[in-house]
């Protein structure tokens, strides 16, 4: 065999198997969306994911929220005054957060707080055989351990986007009265004009589509887990770092979109 | 009746199951004997279908069920019953709730039926009073009987035990032995046993099948196996490091 049919052959089959392994992901998360809409639901389950992920974000979100836009009210005021447009420092914090921060920023902190935690609690599950149970007993491990999760994530990322967002608004509007010496009314007053609807679900949209690739690569990245601890801890490293760079590529695709 | 035909699987190339054949009578109980790795657990999970052979079958009354999947390989797991090694409890869920899960998800019993039946299933393996306990609050011995309490509470046809007693201390390995042979007096269920303890299983097995580089290398009776001239089998029960068997 020729030296070039060789590197062909392996180039071959290194595409083959990337294909087939995000073949694989993907019907991981079809299956995971088609159980949604087959009964039995689990409700318990999902109420214990729902406060999972709240639990495990919210004051990570918060304080991630309320610096954020205390910065933002920093940078923008100083920009803004440049071009002396420094009474819309309101709108351009809240639109920055709403359309963008709010969502991307309270995505990367719930894969690192909540997402990894899931990653690892599922892993632990398939490396201790207590997936293998679950399919032993006849039931559908995904059906139990997975949908809950993405349905949660898809309620809870908006709302954790949300108290980001109003977080961030109220610790700028702080920052803008108390140091930058801004008016209270100059502040929210043009935020109104400024915000549209389509800004606002924007941002929801944004938001939702997060929690499914969190919650996806979290929850897939747990089921494949193999090898014992060192498994688990690669797991998890992965999960959050696949997740990352997909919340952040996403964002781009979806920005483009809504343009 | 299970019956197992020239099964054969691989992973990345390397053969674990080579052909195995074994015939399982109901209501029998048979231990897989055999060094660690030559394919014991393998053979146990093609039984519950978490694995695919490459080729060959298995019947259980009748039915290949390595055709089956999806919802036919579920009911067949209705009829089937597992002890993992590690009791694969949730760790979650209180004793109480783990025993009850099967019934929960599985039937439409009643609170008081589904209480009933687990606090009986507990009494059975003799951990009565522990059902508000989580798994982390319990020894190794402890975790294995409410597993096996979990795996009976069905009243399945089929046990399979993932080596039931790995890890524990003699007195608990015989307890949980002891068990094994009196609940299967009680319920009558075909039960398969994974185990390296010799000459202990020897006890609880109506037969015995010693596997060896993925293929069944003698079944007998425990006597037959204790006095069988297959170097195989005396090497692994004498426990000598003389013999056919590679130690590394």
């Amino acid at each position: 065999m020729g030296q070039l049919e060789k590197i062909l052959r392996k180039l071959g089959s290194f595409a083959l198997l990337r294909v087939r392994r995000m073949g694989h992901l993907f019907l991981f998360l079809l299956n995971s969306i088609y159980l949604i809409f087959i009964p039995p639901f689990k409700f318990k389950a999902l109420l214990r994911q729902i406060i999972f992920f709240g639990n495990k974000s919210l004051v990570v979100i918060l304080l991630t929220g309320a610096f954020a836009g205390m910065v933002l009210a920093i940078q923008l005021f100083y920009t803004l005054r440049k071009f002396g447009s420094d009474a819309l420092l309101g709108p351009a914090i809240a639109l920055t957060l709403i359309r963008e921060l709010g969502p991307v920023l309270s995505a990367l902190m719930v894969t690192g707080r909540a997402g990894s935690a899931l990653t690892a609690e599922i892993g632990i599950m398939r490396i201790t055989e207590q997936i293998d149970a679950l399919t032993a007993m006849g039931l559908n491990p995904i059906r139990y351990l997975i949908t809950p999760n993405i349905v949660a994530a898809i309620i809870v990322f908006p709302i954790l986007a949300a108290i980001f967002d109003l977080t961030g608004i109220y610790s700028g509007y702080v920052i803008a009265i108390n140091l930058l010496g801004m008016s209270e009314g100059t502040y929210f007053s043009q935020m109104e004009t400024f915000v549209d609807m389509e800004d606002i679900m924007q941002g929801f949209y944004k938001s939702v589509s997060f929690g499914v690739i969190v919650s996806w690569i979290s929850c897939y990245k747990g089921y494949h887990t193999v090898y014992g601890a060192e498994g688990v801890s690669r797991s998890t490293t992965e999960a959050v770092v696949m997740s990352s760079v997909l919340i952040l590529v996403w964002d781009y695709f979806l920005g483009s979109m809504f343009l | 009746m299970i019956e197992i035909i020239d099964l054969h699987k691989s992973f990345n190339g390397h053969e674990v199951l080579k052909g195995v054949n074994l015939t399982i009578a109901d209501k029998e109980v048979i231990a897989i004997i055999g060094k660690s790795g030559c394919g014991k657990s393998v053979l146990v999970k093609h039984i519950i279908g978490l694995l695919r052979p490459d080729s060959g079958k298995i019947l259980i009354d009748s039915m290949d069920i390595t055709r089956f999947s999806g919802k036919e390989l579920d009911k067949i797991r209705e009829n089937l019953g597992v002890l993992f090694q590690g009791g694969a409890l949730f760790d979650s869920l209180s004793v109480f709730e783990n025993i009850a899960f099967p019934l929960k998800e599985k039937t439409s019993m009643s609170k008081k039926e589904v209480h009933d039946r687990v606090i009986r299933s507990l009494e059975d393996v003799g951990l009565k009073g522990i059902e508000n306990k989580y798994p982390a609050e319990l020894s190794g011995g402890m975790r294995k009987r409410v597993a096996l309490a979990r795996a009976l509470i069905t009243a399945p046809n089929i046990i399979l035990f993932d080596e039931p007693s790995t890890g524990l201390d003699p007195v608990i390995l015989h307890a949980i032995h002891k068990l094994i042979m009196d609940t299967h007096k009680k319920y009558g269920f075909t039960g398969i046993v994974i185990s390296h303890e010799i000459p202990e299983i020897f006890d609880v097995a109506d037969r015995i099948a010693m596997m060896h580089n993925g293929i069944i290398e003698e079944v007998g009776t425990p006597n037959e196996i204790r006095n069988s001239s297959n170097p195989f089998v005396r090497q692994f029960i004498t426990g000598s490091l003389e013999g056919p068997i590679d130690i590394f």
